[in-house]
């Protein structure tokens, strides 16, 4: 397999791997370093991956665990939270500095939730897998994943009605 | 309407109930601007998705093709070798015996026995060399002989032929006696 090929497969992936990632691990910088890690492995067993069914897959759960190790690791608890990079173009400023403000608000919740959901949420509802791909990813059966997700979304809008009607009711 | 068969959605989005299809309406609704308001929170968490999703990763990732490091250790031991084939000769030239001076007395004993020995099987090998010069010279002469004799069969092959013709003479004589006995 030559790069060009490698890069062809990688590449429709390649950012939902960095997103998963930054799911997870929160900071930009770490989930860059995480995404990097992920295809360099890929890459140095490039002749196995014609074995693999589903590449993309592969490719998730191994950036779930490889997450999930990091977040387990010691180096880990000097991760800093960053949030700089929402936008939104079509609305006006005042929409947007309180758009800003909400989807922040969002990105905090979730990552207030534990492990489990926050991939399924991330898998689900952003990168709109179906559950048969999320179940081989996160390795549980299609009903348990329908029930954390179910959590996950209504605890997230708890939250947010919550922080809404603060102050006001 | 629309209203209403979106509460029905959510409800089911709520419970993770939705199929992919109906989650894709509901982004569709709440990505519109008149969103009803007591939906508002709805329209906060898929306006988080969809801003979510936009993000890119745009590092760049460097690929470096494996390198086979047989071939280069292959280069390092033809160096190897090379240098052992430099050297080694150098080596055994060090303490190579090049004068008489260089030996013990003992050997020396040894080397001029051998030398008498040797000039003494020489001598005897002389003599046998001198032997058969002699010997090749009589075979020659053998030779000169036998070519004066093959010269000489030669010329006894002439008179044959001399002597058939005679012979020849007399049958034709013989033949011509009978025909005049016949004749009478």
């Amino acid at each position: 397999m030559t790069q060009t090929d490698f890069v062809k497969l990688v590449m429709p992936f390649k950012d939902k791997v960095f997103r998963l990632a930054k799911r997870l691990l929160v900071s930009n910088e770490e989930a860059e370093d995480a995404t990097q890690e992920i295809l360099m492995k890929l890459w140095r067993n490039k002749q196995k991956i014609s074995n693999y069914k589903n590449v993309e897959a592969f490719s998730m759960t191994m950036t779930k665990n490889f997450c999930l190790d990091r977040l387990k690791s010691k180096q880990a608890q000097n991760l800093k939270i960053v949030h700089s990079n929402y936008q939104d173009n079509n609305t006006s400023l005042q929409k947007e500095v309180e758009n800003r403000d909400s989807v922040d608000w969002v990105s905090k919740i979730i990552e207030e939730l534990p492990e489990q959901q926050k991939i399924i949420l991330q898998l689900r509802d952003i990168e709109e897998y179906d559950f048969d791909e999320i179940a081989k990813v996160v390795d549980m059966n299609p009903t348990a994943i329908r029930v954390a997700l179910s959590r996950a979304r209504k605890t997230i809008r708890e939250k947010l009605t919550n922080t809404h009607s603060y102050g006001v009711k | 309407m629309v209203l209403n068969s979106i509460e029905k959605l959510l409800e089911k989005y709520d419970n993770g109930e939705t199929s992919l299809k109906e989650e894709q309406q509901l982004k569709a609704y709440f990505a519109q601007d008149n969103v009803a308001p007591h939906l508002e929170s709805y329209r906060i968490m898929f306006q988080h998705f969809k801003t979510t999703k936009q993000e890119l990763y745009t590092k760049d990732v460097p690929l470096k093709p494996k390198k086979n490091f047989v071939y280069q250790w292959i280069s390092v031991a033809a160096v190897a070798v090379l240098m052992l084939g430099i050297f080694i000769p150098k080596i055994g030239e060090e303490n190579r015996i090049t004068s008489l001076d260089d030996l013990s007395p003992e050997e020396r004993k040894v080397y001029f026995q051998t030398k008498e020995a040797l000039a003494m099987l020489s001598s005897n090998f002389d003599k046998g060399t001198s032997g058969l010069s002699m010997l090749s010279d009589n075979f020659s002469q053998g030779t000169s002989s036998f070519n004066a004799l093959s010269l000489a069969s030669e010329s006894f092959n002439v008179g044959a032929e001399k002597v058939s013709h005679v012979n020849m003479l007399g049958n034709t004589t013989n033949k011509y006696l009978k025909n005049t006995k016949e004749n009478k």
